[in-house]
């Protein structure tokens, strides 16, 4: 009877904790992994402990080009993206024009679609256009599946923002430029954050539309893909382990930031 | 605080409409430099609209403002020496309390803020707030942030924008009186639009009540009070008894009516309609100036009164004062309010009573208005 009860009181915490470990044991296997010493190819059975990889994460060839790339690609399809969303988003919250159901609709399309359809219609677009794949075709492909989550998060942080604060704006002075800048802008931050992060993350391990649409460039999802046909080398462990690291350490530190602003 | 010369406001021919419809007819209003100025109404009758035309946050569809003499019509928000207090405030979330108040100064390019931000918050007692966030204070507090944010940029005139509404009963009561003193300290024009009676009464020089976009009458609330012009004030601005009775002599300082069989005067000087012997007036009457008596003392009401016989139908006891409802014949339902001073238990529903009053206190209207107007929107906030 205590041990049900005991059960009882604590259900909610036991189910949580079990989420979050279903949610990061695998991340825990990746960073086990990267201080594997594999014998042979294929890093899928423990050896023995060796932090080989840390020390020369580029030591496979062509990795790391591919992560620089991928990098690239994802910051300016992340800014691309934002700035243009941004102002979709605006232009739907904020006016109303004949075409402003379709639009509405139809910036939706790019997350209801098969991403694999997408991605060869794209390819045959591109095609068709005599544009050569690489950079150019991946980085515009990218900045038009994540339009569509920019504008969500932005749209819903714009529509809800009471017009009154930028007519209290007007009223204290500031011209329509200043209202923009110092009013609505920092109000319609969260989402275009939102958004923004988003975008880098959808960017950056997008692998179908890419491998559509890349031609002979290799990103760094399509060197996984690539090199796990022929074996899977320590240094993409390491790799995935540091961006899991780096991604923690800013969320730790944005809300330490915040936290101590409040308190003050 | 500095004492800053407030401006008049004067709006001439002005109006608004929306497609077809008119939010506000062509207005005249001049709102004298360092008065407290209210617009009353009932929601939807153009006050609102008529205080965004002053601020300039809508275009007006004709006619001019004008401040201190200086036509101001096409001037955007922002360039007007014109402030407004939100209705719900309209706080910047992303702001603390400081920087809330110092806006209007930081973007006229002040830079040195810091003075003159901590006098407007002793002012308003919100001191030890200045770190917080609006969300973060009481509707109280978050109201006196919106008027210190206002006031701070010494504005020729101050718009207040229903800035009581969402307060309960007491603290709006306080600020009332608040909002009174500030005005009296620094002497600033205010133009306050409300729908609350009690609120525009007990603060405003002067009230225009508002009606379907037009203004019905406007003067100081004890004139409007006792001399309404209109069934509209007289039911919106606390209650009234208004009573269909034919003229049977008009001519000399009295007129003489009847209602029901009684014979009642009417002053002639407060008869706001064109009286002719055999038409129809409107007698009013304040609930407060009618005495009851048991009709067993008939005899002993003074001569000279106006008096009507009835049955009480309900009586409620509220304390101070006891409102009754009686029923007479020929004049309908009254109200009358008596003070608990010496209260008659014989008055209590069923009897017979004969309600009487001075006949200086009766009020004269046109009997071709709608008796009921203004009626319903003024019983929610009395």
């Amino acid at each position: 009877m205590a041990v049900l009860r005991w059960l009882r009181r604590h259900l909610v915490v036991l189910a949580g904790l079990g989420t979050l470990g279903y949610l990061i044991l695998p991340n825990l296997v990746v960073l086990v992994f990267s201080f594997n010493k594999p014998n042979g190819r294929f890093n899928y059975a423990w050896q023995r402990f060796s932090a080989d990889a840390w020390a020369d994460p580029c030591g496979v060839a062509d990795l790391c080009g591919s992560l620089g790339l991928s990098l690239r690609i994802a910051l300016w399809a992340t800014a691309g993206a934002t700035v243009l969303g941004t102002m979709i988003a605006f232009a739907l919250a904020r006016y109303r024009f004949r075409a402003r159901p379709a639009v509405n609709t139809l910036i939706f399309l790019p997350m209801a679609m098969p991403e694999v359809v997408m991605a060869a219609s794209l390819a045959t677009l591109f095609l068709n256009m005599g544009i050569r794949f690489g950079f150019w075709t991946i980085l515009i492909a990218h900045i038009m599946f994540c339009l569509s989550f920019v504008v969500t998060a932005v749209k819903a942080r714009v529509m809800s923002m009471d017009p009154r604060l930028e007519q209290a704006a007007q009223d204290l002075y500031a011209s329509p430029a200043q209202t923009f800048l110092r009013v609505t802008l920092p109000i319609a931050a969260p989402g275009i954050a939102a958004g923004a992060l988003l975008s880098f993350a959808l960017s950056f391990d997008d692998f179908i539309i890419t491998n559509f649409n890349a031609g002979s460039t290799v990103t760094f999802p399509m060197f996984v893909w690539g090199s796990a046909q022929r074996g899977t080398p320590v240094q993409i462990n390491v790799i995935g382990t540091a961006m899991f690291l780096i991604a923690v350490l800013c969320v730790l530190g944005g809300q330490l930031l915040s936290g101590r602003r409040k308190r003050s | 605080m500095t004492q800053t010369s407030g401006g008049d406001v004067r709006l001439s021919g002005i109006s608004k409409t929306y497609g077809s419809f008119t939010a506000v007819h062509p207005l005249d209003l001049t709102v004298p430099a360092g008065s407290f100025f209210a617009l009353l109404g009932a929601s939807g009758c153009g006050k609102t609209t008529t205080l965004r035309m002053i601020a300039g946050l809508e275009d007006p569809s004709a006619g001019t403002v004008e401040l201190d003499g200086r036509d101001i019509t096409a001037l955007p928000p922002y360039k007007r020496p014109v402030n407004t207090v939100f209705q719900n405030y309209a706080l910047f979330p992303h702001l603390d309390i400081f920087e809330n108040i110092a806006f209007g100064l930081r973007r006229r390019g002040i830079k040195t803020v810091k003075k003159q931000v901590e006098e407007m918050l002793d002012l308003v007692e919100l001191g030890p707030m200045a770190r917080r966030k609006p969300t973060q204070l009481s509707g109280g507090q978050q109201q006196r942030v919106a008027v210190a944010r206002a006031l701070i940029n010494h504005p020729q005139v101050l718009l207040l924008d229903e800035p009581l509404g969402a307060l309960d009963l007491k603290l709006r009561r306080q600020m009332q009186l608040e909002l009174k003193r500030i005005q009296t300290e620094v002497g600033i024009t205010f133009v306050h639009v409300t729908h609350d009676q009690e609120e525009a009464m007990t603060m405003a020089d002067t009230v225009a009540v508002m009606n379907g976009g037009r203004v019905e009458q406007l003067g100081a609330p004890a004139d409007l009070y006792e001399n309404p012009g209109t069934t509209f004030v007289a039911n919106f601005l606390g209650t009234s008894n208004l009573i269909e009775a034919e003229v049977v002599t008009a001519g000399g300082d009295d007129l003489l009516l009847t209602a029901g069989g009684s014979k009642l005067r009417l002053p002639a000087g407060r008869c706001r309609a064109t009286a002719r012997t055999g038409g129809t007036v409107l007698a009013g009457v304040r609930p407060e100036k009618i005495s009851l008596a048991h009709a067993g003392d008939a005899g002993t009401i003074a001569d000279g009164r106006n008096r009507l016989t009835g049955r009480i139908a309900h009586a409620g006891f509220l304390g101070v004062s006891t409102q009754y409802v009686v029923e007479t014949p020929g004049a309908g339902r009254l109200a009358v309010y008596e003070q608990n001073v010496e209260r008659d238990a014989r008055l209590a529903p069923g009897a017979e009573v004969v309600l009487h009053w001075n006949p200086a206190h009766t009020f004269g209207l046109d009997a071709s208005q709608d008796i009921g107007a203004g009626a319903d929107t003024g019983e929610e906030t009395a």
